[in-house]
């Protein structure tokens, strides 16, 4: 078994105080929240203060904690002394020794903390304030997870087949990853963010109550011509010099099929182009808009660069006359 | 919770086309009542136009946000209500972001 040194995870000397501590956990927390923080594996992070935190702030847990010193030595095994426990007395509750309401960690402590404290130990009277309601018991668990679709699944309204990776009991008697495997119609128009809900997919429900749900989360990966903002799709329009600074109608797709878009004449780079109803087909539909790009044509032949030299010729051009220099 | 090859799920947008009472958001949340009614009232959780006293399907991510930053983070209502909107802000903005690269 792994030892852990909870004063190094949390990055506090052995002799901290109880403020100390504390202040050293909100602002690891806040650093590694899940659904704050930025960080690389910042979710396991997260797990090992919560732990580390659940033990020094209770005064029971952190003495008998320090009796263990500071570990095996590194690459050796630890094993807790054979008097562990002996002289302590826990309480299931641990509100009660650590003075910081409100602190609840939920997930599964290491195996490290569950031979020294046992579950019990573990956020109890937290837990059970999150988890008391009789009437969330009788409902199997929702469950979530974040999908990644291609954009043409939702303009479409297709099937998908989606991997998800499901925490089950294994045979042992602890929790392993399996994959679950599903076939999804993706709601058409539906925008990145916002979930689909499969009733009933979520968790059994250990009496006689339903199945809980399972809500996805959808992201789309990116697509080839279109950026989905919301409900409204943005295209990146390439156009030449002469479409832009004289006009044209261009070509255009959409995701409902190409549509004929006019330029008008003197158009600029960036200029955006509102195609009504062309976006993602919500209800109501998004709009699609089409940003102008203008295209230089390549200068990699005598012709052209003849063409390029005619040009500045004709037109007395300054692109910088507002930097005034 | 084994499905077959062939089984095609068919679900709805969260967002869209489903509403909940604060019972089924407070029950889903696994917390009393009055915790989503202080989000509601710090007008993070909208009650949808017409529909007395429910929310919108999205009202149940919100306060699974929020919930979770008030118990880890040692932080109120109205603090973990700021916090959600400003994270959906840097969410929007990222993407915004993404697209222009």
């Amino acid at each position: 078994m792994e030892f852990k040194d909870y004063y190094a995870i949390m990055g506090v000397p052995r002799e901290a105080t109880a403020e100390q501590i504390k202040q050293a956990y909100r602002k690891l927390a806040r650093k590694y929240h899940p659904d704050v923080s930025k960080e690389a594996e910042a979710e396991q992070r997260f797990k090992e203060v919560g732990e580390a935190y659940e033990v020094l702030r209770d005064p029971e847990k952190r003495a008998a904690y320090d009796q263990l010193g500071q570990g095996p030595r590194a690459g050796e095994e630890f094993r807790p002394p054979p008097d562990w426990g002996s002289g302590f007395e826990f309480r299931g509750a641990s509100g009660a020794g650590g003075g910081d309401e409100g602190f609840a960690f939920e997930g599964d402590p290491s195996e490290f903390f569950e031979t020294l404290f046992g579950r019990a130990g573990f956020g109890a009277a937290g837990a059970q304030a999150h988890h008391g309601h009789g009437r969330a018991r009788n409902r199997g668990e929702d469950h979530h997870a974040r999908v990644v679709i291609d954009l043409d699944a939702t303009l479409e309204g297709a099937t998908r087949t989606l991997t998800l990776r499901v925490p089950a009991m294994g045979e042992d008697g602890r929790p392993h990853l399996r994959d679950r495997t599903l076939n999804v119609r993706i709601p058409r128009g539906i925008q990145a963010g916002q979930h689909i809900r499969l009733a009933g997919q979520g968790s059994q429900s250990g009496g006689e109550g339903k199945p809980g749900d399972l809500y996805l989360e959808v992201q789309f990966a990116p697509h080839r011509l279109y950026r989905p903002e919301g409900r409204d799709l943005l295209l990146d329009l390439p156009v030449a010099p002469w479409e832009a600074a004289l006009g044209a109608t261009v070509t255009v797709p959409t995701p409902a099929g190409a549509v004929e878009l006019k330029i008008p004449a003197d158009s600029r780079a960036g200029t955006r182009l509102r195609l009504k109803g062309r976006g993602l087909p919500a209800n109501p539909p998004g709009d699609l808009y089409a940003m102008l790009q203008i295209a230089l044509p390549p200068a990699d032949s005598p012709g052209a660069r003849e063409a390029y030299r005619a040009l500045a010729t004709a037109l007395p051009f300054d692109p910088r006359a507002s930097f005034g220099a | 919770m084994a499905t077959r090859q062939t089984e095609i799920l068919v679900g709805q947008i969260l967002e869209e086309e489903v509403t909940l009472t604060f019972d089924e958001v407070s029950g889903a949340c696994a917390v009393a009542r009055e915790r989503i009614v202080e989000l509601v009232e710090q007008g993070l959780l909208e009650p949808r136009a017409g529909a007395d006293q429910r929310l919108g399907g999205d009202a149940l991510r919100r306060a699974r946000i929020a919930l979770r930053l008030q118990r880890d983070l040692g932080v109120n209502a109205a603090g973990a209500s700021l916090v959600v909107e400003l994270l959906e802000r840097i969410e929007l903005l990222e993407a915004r972001l993404r697209g222009r690269q």
